[in-house]
């Protein structure tokens, strides 16, 4: 039996002139249609790592990444990408951001119209319509990562991989936008890949959370399932028990691994 | 501006307000008045001052500098002319720079755009080479490293020094100054579109990549774009080098360019024409300078910020 994304016994060792860093080490992990999956760990345990190489950007040195059945090893819009930093090209407006994208992946199946239709109700989507002929240089922070996850999700990727999307955001920008993206993985049902290294966040959002030990050579540490039903409300969750005790959990697990930082 | 201005006035109503209701109330009445005319005067009046700070202190300074030049040349015995002698002898020059008098008696406008229309051929040839030679080079590590120091020894070499190397290639002088305009203006926009290249940053390849652009679409859609404040840094200091290239080469090539004429006049000691002549190509450079700055703000919109 073959799961939906299986990350199949990854290594991955960099090499800079004769040192050699393994920064990963057998990394496999199986994740199911539909399901919101969280990594967290230290900085520069590797989560990037690992998601560059399911993304295809990074190649692993020893193993690799089958999605529906298929080993994939270079980038494709199949597996789509919000970056930390948006990365949104700043001489396009938010529409021509989307619109880019829409154009290469649906260039031949959608008709001009609908391929404007299309790039619009994917801003409607993150609630940008509003900002469609701006600049990434006049709009917010926030509203740049609103533009990522509708560029990403116009892509009708199998896989949305999220690289700490909301990272660089202020809490409460955060928290509307952690709700958005709840909201969407509710509406669309996409199996999302996120890194993340705020425990309140991955609890709120995942059915999974993948704990990575400290690198070098970083392994998946536990795996928590998160029992909590959908659809999930912030306010509710900060006193449900469930969600307390897995909090705990993750919070456990990141600081026993911090203080053997400390001591090695 | 208008915010400041209401700003102030309120705030310099407030220390009325503890004293007696009286003198309160007669604050308050006169606020909104000057409030509303401040706010109309203040818009008109920051456009002129505006207008005024940029164009006076030059006029100022000119003022002096020409004063200062009159007062120094206007001894017996000074060997340059004073404003007074250009103004008198090169009048023709001054008042109306489109008049044809004969085949060598023409005004300076027309020298100019002779010499415009070679610099648009030597710096247009540039450009396309250039900005084409830049971005192959610049997406090698290898042809950097081996091309920039070559380029960047290249570049020093005036003008001038290039022109018989192209006279003895074209045996003709018309090709020749076109040849030394490009070869003294291709090197910036070689080396700054190159560098430009190689500072496309690696997020905009990671969209390409999970996009699966192709390379023509890469080059249309994410190189070009995102090298464009580089690209055009080399345009402008290739349009500079062109215009100081073209003056030099048409004094030893001939014909009816604004660089002949210098040389002409000096031949035939025409001295204050001289003077006019270097008031043009000071102009007409600055004026390049100014379109090509004015096109590379138009075309790179946004690309700089963020
Ligand atoms: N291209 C690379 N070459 C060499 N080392 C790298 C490279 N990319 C990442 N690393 C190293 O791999 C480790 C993991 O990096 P990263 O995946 O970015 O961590 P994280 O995202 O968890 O903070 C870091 O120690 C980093 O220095
Ligand atoms: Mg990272």
């Amino acid at each position: 039996m073959t799961s939906y994304c299986k990350i199949d016994h990854v290594d991955k060792v960099f090499t800079r002139g004769s040192t050699e860093t393994c920064v990963l080490k057998d990394i496999t992990l199986d994740i199911e249609k539909g399901e919101y999956v969280s990594i967290i760990g230290h900085s520069g345990c590797g989560k990037s790592t690992l998601l560059n190489i399911v993304a295809g950007l990074t190649q692993a040195t020893i193993g690799g990444v089958i999605l529906e059945g298929k080993h994939v090893d270079e980038p494709g819009p199949d597996r789509a990408v919000v970056f930390q930093n948006h990365s949104l090209l700043p001489w396009l407006t938010v529409y021509d951001n989307v619109r880019l994208a829409v154009d290469k992946v649906f260039g031949s199946k959608k008709s001009r119209s609908e391929r404007d239709e299309w790039t619009l109700h994917n801003l409607n989507l993150v609630q940008m319509t509003h900002a469609k002929d701006k600049r990434p240089s006049e709009i917010s922070g926030g509203m740049k990562q609103r533009v990522g996850l509708a560029r990403a999700l116009a892509m009708e990727p199998k896989v949305l991989l999220l690289d700490e999307p909301f990272g660089a955001l202020d809490a409460l920008t955060r928290a509307h936008l952690q709700d958005t993206v709840m909201g969407l993985h509710q509406k669309l049902g996409n199996t999302v890949m996120m890194i993340t290294h705020d425990v309140d966040e991955a609890v709120l959002l995942s059915d999974r959370i993948i704990m990575m030990t400290n690198g070098p050579a970083a392994q998946i540490g536990e795996i928590l399932t998160v029992p909590i039903a959908r659809p999930r409300k912030r306010l509710e969750l900060v006193t449900d028990a469930t969600f307390l005790k897995c909090r705990q959990r993750v919070l456990e697990f990141l600081y026993e691994r911090h203080r053997f930082v400390e001591a090695a | 501006m208008n915010m400041t201005v209401a700003k102030s006035d309120i705030s310099a109503s407030i220390p009325s307000a503890p004293t007696p209701p009286a003198s309160s109330s007669a604050a308050a009445k006169i606020v909104p008045l000057p409030l509303r005319q401040t706010a109309m005067n203040t818009r008109i009046r920051a456009g002129l001052v505006g207008a005024a700070s940029a164009v006076i202190p030059p006029l100022v300074m000119i003022v002096l500098l020409l004063t200062a030049w009159q007062l120094l040349c206007m001894r017996p015995g000074a060997t340059l002319p004073p404003p007074s002698k250009i103004w008198t002898e090169a009048y023709d020059l001054i008042v109306d720079p489109f008049f044809v008098a004969g085949p060598q008696d023409i005004g300076l406008g027309w020298r100019v755009l002779t010499s415009l229309q070679r610099v648009a051929i030597g710096y247009g040839f540039a450009a396309l080479f250039g900005i084409a030679l830049g971005t192959l080079i610049g997406q090698s590590v290898w042809a950097m490293r081996g091309l920039d120091p070559i380029f960047q020894v290249l570049r020093t070499i005036s003008p001038l020094a290039w022109l018989p190397i192209s006279l003895a290639a074209f045996r003709d002088s018309q090709p020749s100054a076109i040849f030394v305009i490009f070869i003294t203006s291709v090197w910036p926009i070689i080396i700054n579109t190159a560098v430009g290249i190689r500072n496309i940053p690696q997020d905009y390849r990671n969209v390409a990549a999970v996009l699966q652009l192709n390379h023509l679409e890469f080059f249309w859609k994410i190189m070009i774009p995102s090298a464009a404040p580089y690209i055009f840094t080399g345009l402008r200091i290739g349009i500079g080098l062109s215009w100081l290239a073209i003056v030099a080469a048409e004094m030893l090539t001939g014909g009816v360019g604004i660089g002949f004429f210098i040389w002409d006049a000096w031949n035939s000691s025409r001295l204050p024409d001289i003077f006019i002549a270097l008031a043009y190509i000071g102009i007409v450079g600055f004026l390049l300078d100014r379109m090509v700055a004015g096109l590379a703000s138009i075309v790179t919109r946004g690309t700089a910020a963020n």
